[in-house]
């Protein structure tokens, strides 16, 4: 239930990668039939990919993670565009995205966060608004981790084309989930990561859409064509295709059934449990996805207290992180505090059963309950 | 995932003398909704002033539970005075430890404690005291000043996870930086005195705190006081003046002139007045 997080390996992608282990170890750049027979499977792979994205294979640079690709594509775009300082963003991205802008503001870039509404939908006014000549990139994420919140890439797009400024979306979060074509949507730049769609840890990829500025950001050997300096992580490469292959065939039946499970379990405990509330808006949002708060108890205890039945489960609760602080994501949101500590979100993915539902609803509503008497503010709040 | 310890886990799933005291002699209350953290500790006192019963609720994360419940444990049939002994290190140690980023816990635990007390003697409630460091968690300057000597703290972060100071904006960092250096320049002065101290430089300190602070004392008295000599750990001075003529001279000497030394230049110092 926390496969925003990571999700399983499917048993085919394993399978498909466990030969370029052992037997295909060979260098996909050597000029031997033993290192061209692992180039034509990488080749394989990125077509299996673009095929997922609508994009061309030319277009795909495999990366080592989604923090990667955000950083290349962002990078490149300031690099591409020297004479622009002005950089945009929104309040809700992962960190990857979050802390790079961060970084760059503190060293002579304007920064600009877009801030959503409660429910964690993206103010376009703000953004076309603050947009100028000095604008260097755009850089939004089509979907939100912790919310499941979907940005309307498609029509910010448009925009942006017009005014020929560059756009990246961090789609980490969305591959896999939702139907993308790329043919069809203005972006110029797209992140992915492998183990968020059934594929392995420690493989990602950058679209770059042909005729993009680009420079690279691991500068090396001229593996991705010059774009990704390193020697291929050529079975993980072969995951990520496989992975994206199932993706493009499971997107339409599949999550149908697991939109079905989320908005039964979501409903459920709603039934079930006084003073909840859906974090983030319930129509534009990821199938698998929902971020429940629940008032006057604490998320961690939440989470502990599944554990030890079995199920997994985040938490955007300021104890699970290290932080002092519940997530940024609900901060920007406006959740309240007496809320955000208390939210969990569950991510589902077509593993999971209608049993595994079955066996949260009936468990949560307990602890909930158990924390709640233990709870100082719960009976004043009644 | 956080690695608590087995009896964290315990007393986070089992948590002992969970509820509300109706008519308790003391309660305390501390945290907050907005903190992410908060404890209503009740106790009730039996005739002969030990406590009979305690009872908590909590609302947080696993490891303040935890503390809540231990603090329970370790504070029943105890007097006040014993109970106001109850450190945070102590109800940490009794957890088998807690992982650094939740030392706070153990500090709520004992503020509630501090508190309850303060309420059963009928002191009124302490008005927040110093000036606010951290506006995001409302801690003050004394706050942060007291975790950092108690538990010997040398970085912001430290002081983040035993107070919660500097964990929301940041904003107050500087200041606390200024506190953690104030309070441990303080500090290792003093040790330093202790430890590395050569004998040349004990008799300078002695012979300099003596010029600077305690002649001008004994001469606004008409006395005044000279060094005769230092033998490891006994300083030997004379008296004059009307101090050696003064029959409270040997106080002068213990209760002034030798705690002034031990607190400035040794604590294992002794002072003799030369047999004339």
């Amino acid at each position: 239930m926390d496969n925003n997080a990571t999700t399983q390996v499917a048993p085919e992608v394993l399978e498909e990668m466990l030969p370029y282990f052992s037997e295909f170890y060979g260098n996909p750049s050597s000029m031997h039939t033993f290192g061209g027979m692992v180039e034509q499977k990488i080749v394989e792979a990125r077509e299996r990919l673009a095929r997922l994205l609508g994009a061309s294979p030319e277009e795909i640079i495999f990366t080592s993670c989604g923090t990667e690709s955000d950083n290349t594509a962002i990078r490149a775009a300031i690099l591409s565009n020297p004479d622009k300082k002005h950089i945009v963003t929104s309040r809700v991205e992962h960190p990857a995205v979050k802390n790079l802008y961060e970084y760059l503001a503190k060293n002579g870039y304007r920064v600009t966060f877009v801030p959503v509404d409660r429910k964690g939908i993206l103010d376009l006014d703000y953004l076309y608004k603050n947009l100028s000549e000095d604008t260097a990139i755009v850089s939004l994420m089509w979907a939100n981790n912790e919310s499941g919140v979907i940005f309307p890439i498609e029509d910010i797009g448009k925009v942006l084309k017009e005014k020929g400024i560059v756009f990246h979306t961090d789609a980490v979060q969305a591959v896999g989930k939702i139907p993308i074509d790329l043919k069809n949507v203005n972006v110029d730049m797209l992140s992915l990561s492998g183990h968020k769609l059934h594929g392995p840890k420690g493989v990602g990829a950058l679209y770059v859409r042909k005729g993009t500025k680009f420079s690279p950001f691991l500068i090396g050997g001229h593996q991705e064509k010059g774009r990704r300096g390193g020697t291929e992580n050529a079975a993980s490469i072969v995951g990520l295709g496989k992975a994206s292959e199932l993706a493009a065939r499971n997107i339409s039946g599949e999550n149908i059934r697991v939109k079905k499970l989320r908005d039964k379990l979501e409903t459920e405990i709603l039934n079930r449990v006084s003073n909840a509330i859906i974090n983030g808006d319930r129509e534009h949002r990821l199938p698998n996805t929902t971020s429940i708060a629940f008032e006057f108890v604490e998320g961690e205890s939440i989470l502990l207290m599944m554990d030890e039945y079995g199920i997994c489960a985040s938490s955007g609760s300021a104890c699970t992180s290290g932080s002092l602080e519940p997530s940024h994501v609900l901060r920007a949101m406006g959740v309240p505090f007496t809320a955000a500590h208390g939210s969990v979100r569950f991510s589902l993915s077509i593993y999971n059963t209608e049993e595994e539902i079955d066996f949260i609803i009936e468990k949560l509503p307990p602890i909930i309950e158990r924390l709640r008497e233990l709870s100082p503010f719960w009976k004043k709040a009644l | 995932m956080w690695e608590y310890t087995k009896t964290v886990k315990d007393h986070f799933l089992n948590p002992r003398n969970v509820g509300i005291i109706e008519d308790a002699d003391g309660v305390g209350e501390v945290g907050s909704l907005a903190c992410g953290d908060a404890l209503t500790l009740y106790f009730k006192l039996d005739d002969h002033k030990r406590i009979k019963d305690v009872k908590f609720q909590t609302f947080g994360c696993a490891s303040a539970i935890a503390s809540s419940s231990a603090l329970t444990e370790m504070i029943k049939g105890l007097t006040l005075e014993e109970a106001a002994k109850v450190t945070n290190e102590d109800i940490a140690e009794f957890l088998g430890g807690l992982p650094k980023q939740k030392m706070h816990c153990s500090v709520m635990g004992r503020d509630a404690l501090e508190k309850a007390i303060s309420n059963y003697r009928g002191e009124a409630e302490k008005k927040v005291e110093g000036e606010i460091v951290c506006e995001c968690f409302g801690v003050t300057d004394i706050e942060i000043e007291r975790a950092v000597r108690e538990n010997n703290l040398t970085s912001i972060e430290d002081v983040t996870n035993y107070v919660k100071a500097g964990g929301g904006c940041e904003s107050c960092h500087d200041k606390i930086q200024k506190i953690i250096d104030e309070t441990l320049g303080r500090e290792t002065k003093v040790k330093k005195k202790v430890i590395r101290l050569t004998n040349i430089q004990k008799i300078k300190l002695i012979e300099e705190t003596l010029e600077r602070e305690i002649k001008p004392a004994l001469k606004k008295d008409g006395g005044n006081i000279e060094l005769v000599d230092v033998d490891g750990n006994n300083v030997i001075v004379k008296l004059q003046g009307t101090c050696a003529a003064c029959s409270a001279s040997e106080i002068t000497l213990k209760n002034y002139v030798e705690s002034k030394l031990r607190e400035l230049v040794a604590p294992e110092l002794l002072v003799e007045e030369v047999q004339s």
